[in-house]
């Protein structure tokens, strides 16, 4: 059981690439790469839960309660920001794209073509 | 190299890839059993020290301050750099001239009564909750980030609730740019005003005040306006961008 948390993790690391590289649409390749980005939440958060602890907001508790560790959860929603800038950008690379080409298929773009 | 022969590889380097990340985490304490002193330290230190009660906000606007800035700059290069990819091109711009008929009263394609009802209840509960999370951030679960989101949200129920354009009338491209680029520099002059009254950036020279009381744990509740003034602005921005796109301008396709 122990392990769990950490297995999810690498399987939605490794399907989220298996989506970007498959994909047909370049969409579903940002929404895919945010599947990838999604992993190291859980990742993160794994690392840092104790069985029983509480959340590290002491508003109504003692400070000496059995807290989680609340560095990995700064740095998660430090990974939330980046993911959403990046989606933001890679989605108006793809507007352009479409503008372009006139397709969203990957295979479609020209210079990447070989 | 066909897209058989790359998926091909992928399966192989991928089943690789899964293997060494097992292997490599199976390194990790186990789940529920984290040891890490650093955080069980932060947790008794930052109520104690710097009066806040929110501990993870506590830590982004004053153990990795710095950090927060490089964020804030961040999403403020992000929103730049959509607005310039997405800017309007030059032939584009013969073929607004001729702006689309019946643009006035575009409506948001599909929204029913219901969803039209249910946005107009949501717009003051998101723009009372989005800044509730942003004032009392360093006391409850939230902050300028959370927060700012939230309240962006305010004007996408206007969007869902009625017209694109009564949501740019509340909402202005000006405006959001000013919120954007204001919430950013503040966050960079409350560190100078660190550096100025204690000689050090981003230290903090207000006093801390009651714990659990509004204006408590000395300039978080600034660091975190400011964060939510630039995320709302760098958050409608980014839609705004993307919206003026579909629903503003020439069909695509045509």
């Amino acid at each position: 059981m122990g392990f769990l948390p950490f297995a999810v993790a690498v399987w939605l690391f490794v399907i989220g690439l298996w989506g970007v590289v498959s994909s047909r649409n370049l969409v579903r390749t940002v929404l895919c790469l945010t599947v990838v980005q999604s992993s190291t939440y859980l990742v993160l958060l794994g690392v840092g839960y104790r069985t029983g602890a509480m959340a590290p907001i002491v508003a109504d508790i003692p400070s000496t309660s059995k807290l989680v560790d609340p560095i990995v959860q700064v740095l998660v929603l430090t990974d939330v920001v980046i993911e959403a800038t990046i989606t933001a950008l890679l989605l108006a690379l793809v507007v352009q794209a479409h503008k372009r080409f006139g397709s969203i298929d990957p295979e479609d773009l020209r210079p990447l073509r070989d | 190299m066909t897209r058989r022969v790359r998926l091909g590889l992928f399966l192989v380097a991928g089943a690789g890839l899964a293997v060494v990340l097992l292997l490599g985490f199976g390194g990790l304490p186990s789940f529920g059993h984290a040891h890490e002193l650093d955080g069980a330290v932060v947790n008794l230190d930052e109520p104690t020290l710097r009066h806040a009660t929110d501990v993870v906000t506590a830590l982004n606007f004053d153990l990795r301050a710095f950090d927060t800035l490089g964020e804030e700059f961040i999403l403020f290069a992000s929103v730049t750099g959509v607005a310039l990819l997405l800017r309007t091109l030059r032939q584009e711009e013969e073929e607004d001239q001729e702006i689309t008929p019946g643009i006035e009263d575009h409506r948001f394609a599909g929204a029913s009564d219901g969803v039209k009802l249910t946005s107009l209840l949501l717009i003051p509960l998101l723009i009372a909750f989005g800044a509730y999370l942003v004032f009392h951030g360093q006391l409850t679960p939230g902050g300028g980030f959370q927060g700012g989101v939230v309240l962006a949200a305010g004007p996408i129920a206007v969007l869902l609730a009625g017209r694109y354009l009564s949501m740019k009338r509340i909402a202005p491209k000006r405006l959001l740019e000013v919120s954007d680029a204001l919430g950013a520099a503040a966050y960079g002059l409350i560190g100078l005003g660190g550096l100025i009254f204690t000689g050090v950036y981003l230290e903090d020279p207000l006093p801390l005040g009651v714990s659990g009381q509004l204006l408590s744990a000395g300039m978080m509740p600034l660091n975190s306006i400011a964060v939510g003034l630039e995320v709302t602005g760098a958050f409608l921005l980014t839609w705004t961008q993307f919206f003026d796109q579909t629903l503003v301008g020439p069909p695509s396709g045509s």
